[in-house]
């Protein structure tokens, strides 16, 4: 037992279908009946599900587990070290302010007896107790602080760290100096709560960055998590994706994505493109020809000999022609570190005016000192710190509710500025999934036939079929013996009538996906399949426009099937556009000085997506489309991206407000420490005040996605 | 003065042994799923003595 104990492997998958008490019951306590499974536990806030299994226990049959109590799962790879990156990161920052807090605490219960008139060996004392806390405190809580401080200052520029550090370390050893002449102020406390502010906000901001990280991962779908390899001796096995290698045979099923370029060896099919060049028709494929990775075989299983794989693929192309148009979104400076560049320089600046003009006054260097000390402290940008990540995650906890994941806090500002959006056709404006059209030409007993059918099979166009019937509340009728043929379709009996629901006997005219139920060999009914758009695209095209933001589209597709989309939405279009064409269409509007919003889902949008001022994808997006977005909205509702919009521009109204109070605040405060007013008892009530208005305001933000 | 000697060190104490369970029950991952641990009230538990 204790060998078997010993022996078992760690697996993490995301499944985002997880909402409830009753999933997380029916997953921990459903998946250990499963004998190659120890153990499972559930954790809901980053919908993911942590197993202990045998090491014989294969990925699909893992898979298999999860869809026999009902859920997709998408194993997390080998990759752990970069998702746990950020989260340990935020651990150690909320480690950092839970010893400042307590630090605060202590400090500011001694701090009060000295302000309520301790004096002599009890003041003394009381100091000394301040310096023993504060000292390691500041080590240990300021080190993030210094440590980026220092590669600003080293590189030649300055950031927020620079007058914090500065600020924080002058402030300290002053302090000790005045302990230890049994001076009357020493500003312990002051210094450790503005570290514990500081970190709030730290903390705030890299808490919001791991939720965002969180949903997107357990979106991912881990695009080809491997095939089916069939060997010379016609056995198969499941290789992943990694280990694919050129020259092997992959088994593809309806409905399954390719995980490697090839070429067809076996069968004919059609292959859904829309991820690879957006276009919404799927094109036919016979013997001999080449086929992609990351593209969705619609209608029969084929076999596919691999000519690339991993980075050789055609999708290796797109990704580097993302990397390098990443690169231009990185030079986008947030708003605090362009405050901080005014404001660093303005800081120093008075601390030292400060410092000469009471030498001048004749003050002597120890009160001067004390002086500047007491203007460093009280203009530490401490409300700054908090004012952004505050409002911030705020906005984007109410934006999580309406259905919109925000990466970071920066994919906020850059939101707020744009005046131009670019929205792809397939898969954005449109749902990018096969609709039924001509469900109304079936009567009743058509419909209950087809859904009976449909819901028998995993074929794209049967779940299409089986989704749409589902909701217009039809009831199935009851069939008996039902058969899948794979490459034809579904066969049952009814009332002793053999029905079929398969290839239309005579293929369509033109190249829509269709599908025919027949009774006894005679047609009854074909039914067509086409992209539908979103429902509310017309009246989110409206808004945008309202909102202030031109929208255009952006097409991979042809020209013929971009134009009734484009006349339903009154829209300009650009069609039959490669990735690289889409890059240059952004790069011109970018050099006439628009922002661009760019609104994309397929592989092909992905460098699009990475080199618009912002960019947002639907959560049925592309793996690539998703990593390369700033936002991701869920659901069939285009709407959220308005939303989204609304809350990034009311978003960076708040963080205005806030800039201006604190500046307001210095206004009060700089000239009272300019005179020498400012005690240390002073400093914090002024510091902890200032703090709480701007967290008050960040807080308004809460509803206002509605 | 005699109590301060007392007092402090008891208080300070006491902020010490807080800040020591906050770590251990962060190392612990009591903080690992916050919206989990609101649900998971609901959850049965499943009986223990059909698994012999």
């Amino acid at each position: 037992m204790t060998e078997a104990a010993a022996s078992l492997i760690e697996r993490d998958f995301a499944v985002p279908d997880i909402r409830c008490a009753g999933c997380i019951a029916k997953l921990e306590q459903g998946l250990v009946r499963d004998r190659r499974i120890a153990a499972a536990r559930v954790n809901f806030t980053e919908k993911r599900v942590h197993i202990s299994c045998t090491p014989d226990a294969e990925t699909p049959e893992l898979i298999g587990a999860f869809s026999l109590l009902g859920f997709e799962a998408h194993p997390i790879g080998d990759g752990p070290a970069e998702v746990d990156g950020g989260a340990s990161d935020s651990r150690a920052l909320l480690r950092a302010v839970a010893v400042a807090g307590f630090a605060m605490m202590n400090i500011m219960l001694l701090s009060v007896s000295v302000w309520s008139g301790a004096s002599g060996a009890t003041r003394d004392l009381f100091h000394w107790l301040s310096a023993a806390i504060a000292l390691p405190t500041v080590a240990y809580a300021g080190r993030s602080f210094f440590r980026s401080a220092w590669r600003a200052v080293r590189h030649g520029r300055t950031n927020m760290d620079v007058p914090i550090s500065i600020g924080v370390l002058i402030a300290t050893a002053l302090s000790l100096y005045e302990t230890a002449t049994h001076g009357p102020h020493a500003y312990f406390d002051g210094v450790v709560m503005l570290l514990f502010f500081l970190l709030c906000g730290r903390w705030l901001d890299s808490v919001m960055r791991d939720r965002a990280r969180g949903g997107v991962t357990a979106l991912l779908r881990n695009m080809g998590t491997g095939a089916m390899v069939v060997g010379a001796d016609e056995t198969s096995r499941w290789v992943d994706a990694t280990a694919l290698q050129p020259g092997m045979v992959m088994l593809v099923a309806a409905g399954e994505r390719l995980s490697a370029d090839g070429v067809i060896t076996g069968g004919a099919s059609r292959i859904d493109l829309s991820l690879l060049t957006g276009e919404s028709a799927p094109q036919e494929v016979r013997l001999g020809d080449p086929v992609h990775a990351g593209t969705l075989n619609v209608e029969a299983p084929i076999r596919v000999r691999v000519t690339a794989a991993g980075a050789d693929t055609a999708i290796a192309d797109i990704a580097r022609l993302m990397g390098e148009a990443a690169q231009g979104k990185s030079r986008y400076v947030r708003i605090a570190d362009r405050a901080a560049r005014y404001y660093a320089p303005a800081v120093h600046t008075l601390a030292l005016l400060a410092f000469a003009g009471w030498m001048i006054a004749g003050a002597g260097w120890h009160h001067s000192l004390l002086i500047a000390v007491a203007v460093l402290i009280i203009t530490c940008p401490c409300a700054l710190g908090l004012a952004v990540p505050a409002a911030q995650i705020v906005a984007a906890g109410t934006l999580m509710r309406v259905g919109v994941l925000v990466k970071d806090g920066s994919a906020l500002e850059r939101l707020a500025e744009v005046d131009r959006a670019m929205i792809d056709k397939t898969g954005t404006l449109t749902l990018g999934r096969p609709v039924a059209t001509n469900l109304d030409e079936a009567d009743t007993t058509a419909r209950g036939l087809l859904l009976a059918l449909a819901r028998a099979s995993r074929h794209p166009l049967s779940e299409a079929l089986t989704r749409d019937l589902t909701v217009m509340d039809v009831m199935p009728v009851a069939v008996e013996a039902i058969r899948e043929t794979p490459g034809f379709g579904v066969e049952a009996l009814w009332e002793g009538q053999r029905v079929t629901l398969g290839r239309p006997a005579q293929p369509a005219d033109d190249s829509a996906l269709a599908t025919e139920l027949a009774v006894d060999g005679v047609p009854a009914i074909t039914v067509r399949f086409a992209d539908a758009l979103r429902p509310d695209a017309a009246e989110t095209i409206a808004a945008l426009e309202q909102a202030g933001v031109a929208p255009t589209i952006l097409s991979g597709d042809r020209a013929a099937a971009v134009a009734p989309v484009a006349r339903a939405l009154g829209l300009t279009a650009q069609t039959g556009m490669s990735p690289q064409d889409k890059l240059a269409a952004i790069a011109r509007q970018a050099v006439a000085g628009h922002k661009v919003l760019m609104i994309g889902d397929g592989l092909n949008d992905g460098p699009a997506l990475a080199a618009g001022h912002a960019s947002i994808a639907p959560g049925s997006a592309s793996d690539a489309g998703k990593n390369a977005a700033d936002c991701i909205f869920l659901g069939d509702r285009l709407m959220p991206v308005v939303q989204a919009i609304r809350v990034a521009r009311r978003t960076q109204a708040i963080v205005r407000q806030n800039f201006t109070l604190a500046i307001g605040y210095n206004v009060i405060a700089v000239p009272l420490a300019f005179m020498g007013y400012v005690t240390p008892l002073v400093a914090a009530i002024a510091m902890s005040g200032s703090s709480l208005i701007v967290v008050g305001n960040a807080l308004r933000l809460k509803g206002a996605a509605r | 003065m005699n109590g301060l000697l007392v007092l402090i060190p008891v208080a300070l104490g006491l902020g010490l042994i807080g800040l020591a369970a906050f770590f251990w029950s962060l190392r612990g991952g009591q903080f690992d799923d916050l919206d989990g641990a609101a649900l998971r009230i609901f959850v049965e538990e499943e009986e223990e003595d059909d698994t012999p």
